[in-house]
Order: C-alpha cells, then structure tokens, then sequence
C-alpha cells in the first residue's frame, strides 16, 4: 500500500463525517411525516403548508448537506 | 493541500470529482485575478442572457391572452409574487423585484449547471456567501430603517416566560449573525454535493471499457444512477432555488415586522 498518514487521517475522517447525513435523513423524514399525517386529517389547509414543509425540509437537510460538505472536502480537497 | 494540477506519480486518487469546481481562465492560462475573465464569468452571463431571453423576450408582447413563451414569463412571475405576498404580507411586495432577481438568478444558474461540461456558479462560496451577505445586510439596514431601534425587539421573545427571556435573547443574537452562514452554505452545499456525487458515479460508469467481466454489472448500475441522481439534482435545483427566496422573504418580514 501506498499513501501517508495525513491521507489516511483524511479517508477516515470523512467516512466519519458521512455519520451525519443519517441524522439529517431522519430529519427530513419526520418533518415530512408530521406533514403528511396532518395533512391527511386536514386536506383543505394542507395546501397553504407545504411553503412551511420545505421551508423545515430545508433547515433540515442543510446540516446533513454541511457534513457531506466536510466528507467531500476531507476526501478530494485534503 | 490536494494537488492543483495532477502529476505524474501520484500515490492517491485516480479520478477527481472536485476538478469540475475549478475557476479557470477562459483566455489564456495565467493567475486568476479579480478582472479575469474565467468559466464562472461566462456561466454566469450566460445565466442572465437565458433570463432576458425568458422573462424579457418571452413577455415582449404583451398579449391580452398570453402566447407559450409569454406564460412561462408569467407563471414565474405569479408564482414568485404570489409567494413574497403570502410570506411579507403586503408591505413586503415593495420588495418583490429584489427576491425576483434572486431567484431566478439562483434558478437560472443551478438548472444551466446540470448541462453537461458546465459550470454551476451557484456551487461556489463566493458566490452564494456575496448573495447572503446582501440579504443580511439589506435586512438589518431595513429593520433599522424602518423600526428605529425598536429593531431589536426581534431578539426580545415576548411570549416566553419571563427568567428565559435574556437567555432566549442572546441564543437570538446568535442565531441571527449565523443566518447568512447557514443560507450561503446551504446553496453552495447542495449544488457542489449533487455535482460531485454525478461525477463519483460517473467514475465507474466506464469500467466495461477496463474489465468485461465485472463490467458488465456495474456499468449499467451506475448509469441508472446517474440519471437518478440527475433526476434528484433538476428537483433540488429549484427547491434549493425556491429556498433561497423564501428564506428571504422570511427574513424581509421579520424586518418589516419585529414583534413577536
């Protein structure tokens, strides 16, 4: 095998910092899991929510986009 | 650091999917200074022509009962001023030019990005960090403008119990000066993420020109994902695009309108 130990250092910190975007997958999840499960009690004002789901879908998702960001910049940019 | 320009003897990585953020200089091969012209400068005109060409040209004649071109114009503009109109209330459509720009700008930029051998601008810091600075700072000149310094009754959480209120406060203040980071980063993030995971994939869609036998599997494989992940990037382009705006529009309100 080839390599040093900074660029092994920086393989396995971003296979660490992969570890994140489960935490935003269930994030997203539940945001639009209490959408859907309020939207089928209520289907007339669901409409008028679905601005506020992505809005909550977004906040949600950015931070598992920031520790993929990192997983990137360790992998590639490292 | 990763190397600029890949040597020769490299003990590493054999692709590189970062190299397609690169901001390279369109004439000539020199450093890059503040008045080169590079990629990023050609996309991004490139995005304002297919702006003017959609809202400006398609809209030209204003029929009565709009041609195709004309709808397209037009259903970008409803939908925009229909969502700053629901979100700022009706004092917040003065602005409604500033969040247009915005978003199609965003819009505009994200899609040209996902033609093959482009450049997503939106994909790099800079850009997205200069649009969130200018939201930050035109929202809090406006709160102070329009609300004296009764402004700073946006961190003062009226309907919280009154012992938490400082400490509500100053997580407030906090989480006000993070607004710009977060709203720049989230852009840069998901445009650099759903570009760089394309071009991972499309890393081992060549491997039935290498070895035949495992070829075979996994080329297909990764070029159904390709499409997938391609799929996913058109609906999180205008997502993150539609984001962008409203998030916008949300900080534009609570300017107009401090109190909780």
């Amino acid at each position: 095998m080839t390599g040093d130990i900074v660029q092994m250092g920086a393989y396995i910190g971003a296979g660490l910092a992969c570890t994140g975007m489960g935490g935003a997958a269930v994030g997203v999840g539940h945001v639009v899991g209490n959408f859907i499960s309020g939207a089928l009690r209520n289907p007339s004002a669901a409409g008028g929510q679905t601005a506020t789901m992505f809005i909550g879908i977004a906040f949600a998702e950015a931070l598992g986009i920031f520790s993929f960001l990192v997983a990137l910049l360790l992998m590639f940019a490292v | 650091m990763a190397t600029e320009t890949h040597g020769e003897a490299e003990a590493g990585l054999v692709f590189h999917p970062m190299d397609q953020f690169q901001v390279t200089p369109l004439f000539g091969a020199g450093p890059v200074e503040w008045f080169t012209i590079t990629n990023a400068t050609l996309w991004m005109g490139l995005s304002i022509l297919v702006i003017f060409i959609i809202l400006v040209l398609g809209a030209r004649g204003r029929a009565l009962v709009p041609t195709r071109s004309q709808s397209i114009a037009e259903l970008a503009y409803g939908f925009i001023y229909k969502m700053v109109e629901d979100v700022t209330g009706k004092d917040g459509v003065a602005y409604f030019p500033y969040i247009m720009t915005l978003f199609m700008f965003i819009v505009v930029a994200n899609f040209l990005g996902l033609l093959p051998m482009a450049f997503t601008t939106t994909s790099h810091i800079a850009v997205t960090a200069v649009m969130a600075m200018a939201v930050f700072l035109a929202v809090t000149v406006l709160g102070f403008v329009k609300n004296g310094f009764g402004f700073l009754s946006v961190f003062w959480i009226s309907s919280a119990p009154l012992v938490l209120r400082p400490i509500l406060a100053l997580i407030e203040v906090i989480s006000y000066f993070v607004r710009p980071v977060s709203h720049s980063i989230r852009l840069a993030g998901n445009m650099m993420a759903g570009h760089a995971v394309i071009k991972v994939f499309a890393a081992f869609a060549p491997l039935v020109l290498i070895s035949t036998g495992i070829g075979l599997v996994v080329t297909p494989l990764s070029i159904l994902a390709i499409t997938a992940i391609y799929a996913l990037e058109v609906l999180v382009s205008f997502i993150q695009a539609y984001v962008f705006a409203i998030l916008t529009c949300v900080y534009l309100r609570d300017a107009l309108h401090p109190h909780h």
